[in-house]
């Protein structure tokens, strides 16, 4: 509790004590009605003084005005342990109001708790701890395990392993070597590290994402605006109709005390605090607990989008697979081991810088002896002629077997085949090609289980390729053989075909999908460390590259929608009850101050229910 | 030129929105969020009118919520 928070609570237990004293005392007449007054002004103060203020400043119809007016109208009626009773209960809920929006602001600070407090720099010999944001880039910097790592930079000395948590909720640390780049916001587990800085504080990753985090506010969610504009309508409209309600039956039937008293219960149902701190809560809590499972919400808006996800669309390399092509088999003819195969056709690819022949040799795993490899001869879009110990060896596509007058084997599986001969005879083939990711297939079920009705795959790729690496995910659709150009078109055709109302989402690495990731109604890039472009172009980024997080994204923003919908209706349902029993005289003030503390502390509490993140991670 | 100002002891989430909408309308004032949740203030104003747009700000937020007060 803070210094404000205690002195209200005081206030609150001696006033209680002194109106019961006062309740309870043998007096009558004019000298209890004086006794009053007491527990009255100590409780009830700083509402006035506020509200005389307020008025002053010309600011009306504010909470203060509203419990002023109904406490004195209660006054003028007579009930003065009413009047007591309602300032102390408004007290009470005030005090909680303030308690629970404290500590969801508290709990929200820690979910983003990554801003490293200092760097340590050798000076003279010594550690010493500066802020981050005066270290310069070049300049080196020493973390100790244990320590948060302040800036992003370049291991010059020490390995150990950090922890990646904070920013991409993943529990496995990571292993760092000398020559690796670390990220800020990690957390250094074992080793000590001397890093060279390579971006300044401002332009570093933890830097960006609390200042993507933070402002996300500021993109609101309609949800949000209508609560705005509600407001702003709400209250004159409530206060008109109390007056209504006090006048109009007056004159009519007489009876003024009767409408006097229920306008003014009127009154203290009308303030809308309840939708006016919880639906912002929710979302910021929303935001937040996705920040803390490495999903960066850049706004409310996008997250109630993502709730009403209709298609999603996969770009193929680099988000359903690695992007990094291995050797899947090799397939030599008859009297040939894999083995020697495969060390021909890694000698005769030795001096290509291709992505074909880098995989190649990753595959042959020991050191290759270039001297070997004479009249090496690159064919463009064919492959590779050489000598290798002095014999001739043709390495390539079946356009280039052909060419050498050899057919080569036909083979139904996908990929990318490397044909090979040897002295003009057909040697076998080996299949090349892009490694699925361990999780996309999960992350497909996970998106079919939450209602997404089609899942799509885009790629540059062959339509062998894409068709397999779709069938085996269990994808819906696939199109391919695109250019990057054709990606914009083919979304823009898919956002036809989706329902209206719900939403189709673009997920793609972020390099060169920028147009795409615009066009779609949400853009999300992946494996975002360090990429700037990726966090520029799209509207939700995912921290690490596991497509199943876009489910939990989903799941995350399905919750927060939910809890903000359930405080609207509930806090609607029950003042608009409220109103209706008031006007008919069935509810008293106290129930009216229920209807309006009561509430607003209920639908605070229910939002920050989003912000338990446990949850999701257990299901991924 | 844009500015992050601390505000305290801001208690209430409708005097926020009040404020944010006065401050846009004063003179000057390219951009301005005032986040209830975590408390800060974030202002663009154009360079030359920056300090009396700040003193502007400071006196409307006094009018609306005399209890809050932003950290200069």
């Amino acid at each position: 509790m803070s210094k404000k928070q205690k002195k209200s609570l005081w206030r609150i237990i001696i006033s209680a004590i002194l109106l019961i004293i006062v309740v309870l005392l043998p007096f009558d007449g004019w000298m209890k009605s004086f006794l009053f007054f007491i527990p009255y002004l100590i409780i009830g103060w700083d509402v006035l003084w506020r509200a005389i203020r307020n008025i002053l400043n010309g600011q009306i119809f504010d909470e203060n005005f509203l419990m002023a007016i109904a406490t004195i109208g209660a006054i003028i009626l007579g009930d003065f342990t009413e009047a007591c009773g309602v300032m102390l209960f408004y007290q009470v809920g005030e005090l909680f109001q303030s308690y629970a929006v404290g500590r969801s602001r508290k709990s929200i600070a820690s979910l983003m708790d990554i801003r490293p407090d200092y760097a340590n720099i050798k000076q003279n010999g010594t550690l010493v701890q500066v802020d981050p944001e005066e270290v310069s880039i070049g300049q080196t910097i020493v973390v100790q395990p244990g320590e948060k790592i302040p800036l992003d930079g370049i291991v010059l000395e020490g390995n150990s392993t950090v922890d990646t948590a904070a920013l991409t909720g993943e529990s496995v640390p990571r292993d760092v070597l000398v020559g690796n780049e670390v990220i800020s916001g990690c957390v250094n587990l074992s080793g000590l590290l001397k890093v060279q800085v390579t971006k300044e504080f401002g332009e570093s990753t933890v830097a960006k994402i609390l200042d993507l985090v933070e402002n996300s506010s500021a993109k609101k969610a309609k949800a949000e605006n209508f609560i705005t504009r509600f407001a702003r309508w709400y209250t004159p409209s409530v206060v008109i109709a109390a007056l209504a309600l006090a006048v109009i039956p007056s004159i009519l039937f007489g009876n003024w005390q009767i409408w006097l008293e229920r306008a003014l219960i009127f009154l203290v149902i009308s303030c809308p605090c309840a939708l006016v701190i919880s639906v912002p809560l929710s979302f910021f809590g929303g935001i937040g607990g996705a920040s803390r499972c490495g999903i960066l919400v850049k706004g409310g808006n996008y997250l109630e989008a993502l709730a009403r996800t209709d298609f999603v669309v996969f770009d193929k390399t680099g988000t359903l697979t690695k992007g990094s092509f291995s050797v899947s088999s090799i397939q030599p003819q008859e009297g040939i081991s894999a083995e020697s195969l495969l060390e021909t056709a890694a000698l005769a690819e030795s001096y290509s810088s291709h992505p074909i022949s880098q995989s190649l040799r990753t595959a042959f795993n020991s050191t290759l002896d270039r001297n070997r490899v004479s009249d090496v001869q690159e064919i463009a879009g064919h492959g590779v002629l050489a000598l290798v110990d002095g014999v001739s060896v043709a390495v390539g596509n079946d356009k280039l077997m052909k060419q050498q007058n050899l057919t080569p084997v036909n083979t139904t599986e996908t990929g990318t085949i490397v044909h090979i001969a040897q002295n003009g005879i057909y040697q076998g083939y080996i299949v090349i090609s892009d490694e699925i990711k361990p999780d996309s297939a999960k992350a497909i079920s996970l998106l079919k289980q939450q209602g997404v009705r089609k899942t799509i795959m885009l790629t540059g790729d062959t339509k062998a390729v894409g068709e397999a690496v779709a069938k085996q995910l269990g994808l819906d659709e696939v199109h391919t053989q695109l250019l990057p150009a054709d990606k914009v078109s083919a979304v823009e055709e898919l956002m036809k075909q989706r329902l209206p109302k719900k939403n189709l989402a673009f997920v793609g690495d972020g390099v060169n999908d920028a147009p795409v990731l615009s066009r779609a109604d949400i853009g999300i890039a992946m494996g975002a460390m360090g990429s700037d472009a990726a966090i520029e172009a799209a509207d939700i980024v995912l921290m690490d590259d596991s497509p199943s997080k876009i489910a939990m994204a989903i799941q995350i923003s399905r919750k927060t929608l939910r809890i903000v919908y359930q405080n609207i209706v509930f806090a609607l349902g029950i003042k608009g009850l409220f109103l209706i029993m008031g006007a008919f005289g069935i509810a008293n003030m106290w129930e009216a101050v229920f209807a309006d503390v009561g509430v607003a502390v209920i639908a605070i509490l229910n939002a920050t229910r989003v912000l338990k993140i446990s949850e999701f991670k257990e299901n991924h | 030129m844009k500015k992050v100002f601390k505000v305290v002891d801001l208690d209430c989430a409708h005097c926020a929105q009040k404020m944010e909408d006065g401050i846009r309308k004063l003179d000057g004032v390219q951009k301005v969020t005032l986040s209830f949740l975590t408390q800060k203030l974030t202002l663009e104003a154009d360079d030359a009118q920056f300090d009396t747009v700040v003193k502007e700000m400071v006196k409307l937020c006094k009018k609306i919520e005399p209890d809050c007060e932003i950290i200069l």
